[in-house]
């Protein structure tokens, strides 16, 4: 399925997240998200960053509340739960409060406000888990190719920095260091950034040799249209913004926005023609994708609309402390974020766990040298799944079985010469 | 036929250099051949295989006097991505090769720089899955592979883009037997079948000579190359193979390259061993000397007192008296308290000594849901010598890395020298267990020789001065301000064990030490290793390379899925396993002799 779907399906909820502070709805949501994770997520590397955007927004709670005991809150309240010793200021520090009176209606506020926070990072967390990034960056319009690998280039290496300071971390032990603690972890800096260095540049050296920006000519006519166009758009798309944000010109803000956005669609589209780029099974949005994302805009048009008819249960006050109630039209609403649960396609597990995919199961022992005393082994696979056979030995010093010579081959003209192996096999 | 790759006279001269990284270079690598690039560390293979690829100049920087020629383009004037639909690179690491993030992902990438037709880049994808047998892998993230899938998907990716010329960097160094043997084997089927043109370096011959069509050795830095038939280069090579090595031993001629053609020609010296008996190494020391007073020949002259007191001499009559202590605690209560005190500080530090290097049993370590190591039961005396071998991803790595307590058992016990090793702290555990791990660069954090010895003085409380006494004697040649970066693989693995002994472990735990090291290094590092086992150290060496393993290891234990799947004397556990033998026992075979040096011990007195 289309990662955009995804990412629709998780703005749809955050939109819907942005506009309520009603706890029991914001822990719908979380819900929701949570349950569809559950289901539809696969064994890949970056679904399990749900857990780490979980981690996260506890943790965005935890300060903001830290914040409300510790700073104050602006919020009037009568129930006083505790006193802390107050920081006397100076008379310029006037608005600022250190310690001092903390309440419940203060803390309630500041749960409300940062459950919203947290429900937020959740649904990004979710469509994190459920679309692979590096898939969606490939949606790009082919002028924005380049930079879309730069992300996903620098997507890639932050696993690869977070494992080098462990195993540095680790070599500390090695050689008699304490490898616990901030200053360990402050002192692996150095060799970190020159391993991760010497890693880029040999990146670097391997996409290049990979045929990385390869450009087609183009004639100078269609060089000069894209960088008219382009900038135009650009100008066009800031002058029609500041137009609708500034207090006069509403009349004109619109239609040169809409221009600006045609000329900058325009310009990446003819620059796309300098790229020879083409794309390898691009994602289809197919029928389940258009659900999925319905789904998410339901969700967030739903609960903007129940903001105009139910406003007051979407925002249950701190002052005065009520129990906050779950309105039924809007819950139900956000239920219908569930709805990819059950029409996304089911991920495909592998049979065993991922990091566990070392090594060549099912794999005979066999000569390092070709000893004359083995005979080669009979079908067997390299994988770990299911047996598959291969090609047999061809006989020593037999015929080579291929009849056609591998002919100098222009790419992508017809079957290569790697094509015969389909023929070779049976 | 026409040359696929052709050299005129090339030089390369790298900035800030002394002198030309290669000189006077000047050969023709003909379409569909196999070219073997060989020679000792930092002769410039690196720069050949990228002059190739039209990484150098291109993106190294350096200059490039005459002219390098790939399938009729010059790298004068085509940068390498113009080269790309020509020359496949595969450099010496898969994982710094990889742009995306999944196995099909990476197979098509470079087919989409190219700008080839979506049915077309679709088809050769299935092609290639099939080729390389990675069908089953299609949708694994790569960061999950093993090694050797890591290596195929790299060898794959390129072949997309149907290269006529692959070059490739030391594609099997860190390889499983087996997994090289696929890999070697996927190289001979696109020379055979396909007429790809192959350039390779490696530094494992024994696995690679014989697939090779033409040898390329450069016998020394900015020397010119000398390049002939694979037996002809070999019997003028400063590197060889053991096989080639038996072959000159015994003067066969045409040299063999393979085991299957020195079997044939073998039967006179089989018969000519078969009354004798291999010598015997120096056995393991299952009683001996520790290595507290056996390897301080060398660092005695550094040892300060306390070291000394720490691990104190094993007096038969004091062992004693520890044992009684340990079996009747009640009787030592008895005693006052001062001298309670005393002996019991020093019945713990006898107890470290008097138990074995490492005791391993029924051991379990889970690495996330994996399952990791199972049931693993493993005692190591002093003065013994063990090989770890196994798949990649057997788990020999992570049972050395629990040695020194980087990963918590789940279940069993593990001791170093009667210490539990990931509650001990890493100062104590210092004395009693080193790691030089599978990079030794991880261990080096100084700016200068000279510094990191003295840090690792100070780590160790050893004498100053200790560390750079061993690196003198392991490295003769390295000055004090030479950054360690700037080391060969081979001088940087024997820094990172110098450092690792100036604690004087007991136990000595090595992970993949010779990969990237040419034979030179390689008979450097056995050398050293059987002096530190003579010494009474016991060493533990997780490795894929069983010439290594052959030379030097009393003991053979191969793992498989986290278990122990045998253990024994190296010469039962290897001459039976196909996968582990050394080429010397596959040619002397049923005959138990496993290396050159113990061929030629009996052969030379008599000759």
């Amino acid at each position: 399925m289309h990662p955009g779907a995804w990412w629709l399906w998780a703005l749809g909820l955050a939109t819907a997240a942005s506009r309520t502070t009603n706890p029991l709805l914001l822990c719908l949501l979380v819900g929701v998200a949570g349950y569809v994770v559950a289901a539809r997520r696969t064994d890949a590397p970056w679904a399990r960053s749900y857990a780490a955007f979980l981690k996260l927004g506890l943790l965005v709670l935890g300060i903001r509340l830290v914040f409300a005991v510790v700073l104050g809150s602006p919020i009037p309240g009568t129930h006083t739960l505790f006193t802390l010793p107050e920081v006397p200021l100076p008379e310029w520090a006037r608005g600022v409060r250190i310690g001092g009176r903390v309440t419940a209606e203060g803390l309630v506020f500041a749960l409300y406000d940062g459950l919203k926070l947290a429900t937020l990072l959740v649904c990004v967390g979710a469509a994190n888990a459920l679309a692979n990034p590096a898939r969606l960056l490939k949606s790009l319009p082919g002028a924005l190719y380049e930079a879309g690998v730069a992300i996903v280039v620098a997507m890639t290496f932050a696993p690869n920095l977070v494992a080098d300071v462990a195993r540095l971390r680790a070599a500390r032990r090695l050689r008699g260091r304490p490898d616990r603690g901030a200053k360990a972890l402050l002192l692996v800096g150095l060799p970190v950034l020159e391993g991760a260095l010497e890693r880029s540049v040999a990146l670097a050296a391997a996409m290049d040799a990979r045929g990385y920006g390869r450009t087609a000519q183009v004639p100078p006519a269609v060089r000069h249209t894209t960088t008219a166009l382009t900038l135009g758009g650009l100008l066009g798309v800031c002058a029609g913004t500041y137009g609708l944000l500034a207090a006069q010109g509403a009349g004109y803000g619109l239609p040169v926005l809409l221009a600006g956005l045609v000329a900058a669609m325009g310009g990446l589209w003819l620059g796309g023609r300098r790229s020879v780029r083409t794309r390898y099974r691009p994602d289809r949005w197919g029928a389940r994708a258009w659900l999925v994302s319905g789904s998410g805009i339901a969700v967030a048009a739903l609960m903007v609309w129940a903001a105009s008819y139910a406003d007051a249960p979407l925002h249950p006050p701190a002052v005065p402390l009520t129990t906050p109630d779950l309105p039924l039209w809007p819950a139900a609403s956000v239920l219908l974020g569930l709805l990819p649960a059950f029409v996304a396609p089911v991920p495909v597990r592998s049979p065993r766990p991922p990091s566990d995919g070392h090594g060549h199961a099912g794999s005979a022992p066999r000569s390092p040298d070709g000893d004359p005393r083995r005979t080669r082994p009979t079908p067997r696979s390299w994988g770990g799944g299911p047996r598959r056979t291969r090609p047999a030995p061809r006989p020593p010093g037999g015929e080579p079985r291929r009849t056609r010579p591998a002919a100098s081959h222009q790419p992508g003209d017809g079957p290569g010469p790697y094509s015969h192996w389909k023929e070779i096999r049976r | 036929m026409s040359a696929a790759i052709r050299f005129e006279q090339v030089s390369v001269t790298y900035e800030n250099a002394t002198g030309p990284a290669i000189r006077g270079v000047d050969l023709a690598v003909p379409e569909g051949e196999l070219a073997l690039l060989v020679g000792p560390s930092g002769v410039g293979k690196s720069t050949m295989l990228g002059a190739v690829s039209g990484l150098v100049p291109h993106f190294t920087g350096g200059t490039l006097h005459g002219r390098v020629t790939v399938a009729g383009r010059d790298t004068r004037t085509h940068k390498p991505r113009e080269l790309a639909d020509v020359v496949g690179t595969v450099g010496q690491d898969p994982l710094s090769h990889f742009v995306t993030d999944t196995v099909e992902d990476e197979l098509a990438y470079g087919m989409e720089s190219l700008g080839l037709a979506p049915d077309v880049m679709r088809r050769r994808v299935e092609e290639i899955l099939d080729l390389l047998g990675l069908a089953e892998l299609r949708d694994r993230p790569i960061a999950a592979l093993s090694g050797g899938q890591q290596q195929r998907v790299a060898i794959g990716s390129v072949l997309t883009t149907h290269p006529r010329v692959l070059v490739l960097d030391e594609p099997t160094s860190a390889l499983d037997p087996a997994a090289a043997e696929e890999v070697l084997a996927v190289l001979q089927r696109l020379v055979h079948d396909l007429g790809t043109t192959v350039l390779l370096a490696e530094h494992r011959l024994e696995r690679v000579v014989q697939y090779a069509d033409q040898v390329i050795l450069l016998p020394a830095p900015g020397a010119a190359p000398v390049v002939g038939d694979p037996a002809e280069v070999m019997a003028r090579s400063p590197v060889r193979p053991p096989v080639v090595d038996l072959g000159r031993l015994a003067d066969w001629s045409p040299l063999p390259l393979s085991v299957r053609d020195a079997r044939r020609k073998a039967g006179p010296l089989r018969e000519r061993l078969s009354g004798l008996t291999p010598p015997a190494r120096p056995a393991a020391v299952p009683d001996g000397p520790g290595p507290g007073e056996a390897s301080r020949h060398g660092a005695e002259a550094h040892q300060d007192d306390s070291a000394t007191a720490r691990r104190p001499r094993r007096g038969g009559l004091f062992r004693r008296t520890v044992k009684a202590k340990a079996i009747e605690p009640r009787t030592v209560k008895a005693q006052t308290a001062k001298t309670q005190t005393v002996k019991a500080k020093a019945a713990k530090t006898q107890a470290a000594d008097v138990a074995p290097p490492a005791a391993v049993s029924g051991l379990a370590v889970r690495r996330g849901r994996v399952e990791a190591l199972s049931g693993v039961g493993l005692t190591v005396r002093s003065g013994e010598a063990v090989a770890l071998m196994g798949r990649n991803g057997a788990g020999k790595s992570t049972l050395l890395r629990t040695l020194v307590g980087m990963h918590e058992p789940a279940s069993g016990t593990v001791r170093v020298g009667g210490l539990v090793p990931h509650r001990t702290g890493p100062r104590d555990l210092l004395r009693h267990v080193g790691l030089v791990p599978q990079e030794p660069r991880d261990l080096l954090y100084a700016n200068t020789v000279r510094a990191e010895c003295e840090a690792a003085d100070l780590d160790a409380g050893a004498a100053p001065g200790a560390c750079r006494a061993l690196v003198a004697e392991l490295l003769p040649d390295v000055a004090d301000a030479t950054h360690p970066r700037d080391l060969s693989e081979g001088q940087r693995l024997a820094l990172a064990l110098a450092i690792v002994l100036t604690a004087r472990p007991p136990l000595i735990l090595l992970d993949e030490p010779t990969r990237g090291l040419d034979y030179a290094a390689k008979a450097r590092l056995v050398e050293i290793l059987r002096a530190l086992a003579a010494d009474g150290h016991a060493i533990v060496l997780a490795t894929h390379d069983v010439e290594l393993a052959a030379e030097l290891a009393h003991r053979v234990v191969i793992l498989a899925d986290g278990e122990i799947v045998a253990d024994g004397p190296t010469a039962e556990v290897v001459v039976s396993s196909p996968a582990f033998a050394p080429q010397v026992s596959k040619v002397l075979a049923p005959l138990p002799w496993l290396t050159v040096p113990q061929v030629r011990a009996v052969l030379e007195p008599t000759a």
